[in-house]
């Protein structure tokens, strides 16, 4: 099969998922979001979703991972990896949103403030692939 | 007990989604960004298909009068562009180009036993806890914490 077409159809799972939550649950899949509603005292409800969306996550999506084959080692040096964890964790709880939260529900929604996080995200990322593996030869 | 049983489905399928896309490579998702060197642009199919799918489900959803197995819905109530909204996706986007991880995927690579995910996701949830205790400090500087985390 093509690699786009895989890539939509991966694209198409997820925002059935993200589909499925709203509709069932009337949350937004937003994983940082969701992630960071584990770490805080909240009413029992609220948590028991969030930890069976977590546990489903990562157990089906590791899973899936095996029975495709699929490779998935970052190429960044430890303490680059470490440092990017804790940017990734710092940044998506300050900004409200990652790539499933402000990406896949909300563009979804056609809301400003996603279309600008968004725009932003890629676009610093961009830059970061750029400085590191061009201008500074490959430093992460 | 049927909204955790969804919630349950739903978190495997947003997995396998990542997967069968290979947001789960780091190496993938780092050629996509490489827009200037080595540029693989298949992953913008997968932001295509996802945001075509919520798109339109997400239109007839939300006419529903609640969820299924909710009291109600809760969809993010800011509209502003501040500070915080654009500062924090540009300190993402640094992570994210830095590693190839983002949350989901991370979480994803720790599942299937991903030694440079199992040290990221720590990372990942200390940076957040991180933000929140300087967020309960400069109030004023970000968004209240009191905030619900649904608010993408």
């Amino acid at each position: 099969m093509n690699s786009w077409f895989v890539a939509l159809l991966g694209g198409v799972v997820i925002g059935l998922s993200a589909s499925a939550l709203l509709l069932f649950n009337g949350r937004i899949a937003g994983v940082s979001g969701i992630v960071n509603g584990l770490t805080r005292r909240s009413a029992g409800a609220e948590w028991a979703w969030r930890a069976a969306f977590i546990a489903g996550l990562v157990s089906a999506g590791g899973l899936a991972m095996h029975l495709l084959h699929q490779a998935t080692a970052s190429p960044a040096r430890l303490p680059v990896l470490l440092l990017a964890g804790v940017l990734v964790g710092f940044g998506t709880s300050l900004g409200s949103g990652c790539t499933s939260g402000h990406g896949v529900c909300g563009l979804g929604r056609f809301s400003r403030r996603s279309f600008v996080a968004v725009l932003t995200f890629m676009a610093s990322a961009i830059v970061t692939v750029l400085l590191t593996h061009h201008l500074f030869g490959g430093a992460a | 007990m049927k909204a955790v049983l969804a919630a349950l489905f739903s978190g495997a399928l947003f997995g396998i989604g990542l997967a069968i896309a290979r947001m789960t490579d780091p190496v993938v998702v780092i050629g996509f960004l490489d827009v200037f060197g080595d540029f693989d642009p298949t992953l913008a199919f997968v932001l295509l298909g996802a945001t075509m799918t919520t798109a339109v489900a997400f239109h007839f959803v939300t006419r529903r009068p609640r969820p299924i197995a909710a009291a109600d819905f809760q969809l993010p109530a800011t509209r502003t562009i501040d500070l915080p909204l654009v500062l924090g996706a540009a300190i993402f986007g640094v992570g994210w180009g830095l590693a190839g991880y983002c949350p989901g995927p991370a979480l994803v690579g720790a599942g299937a036993g991903a030694e440079t995910a199992l040290l990221f996701v720590p990372a990942m949830i200390a940076g957040g806890l991180a933000h929140r205790l300087v967020a309960v400090r400069l109030n004023r500087w970000s968004a209240s914490p009191e905030i619900p985390a649904s608010r993408a």
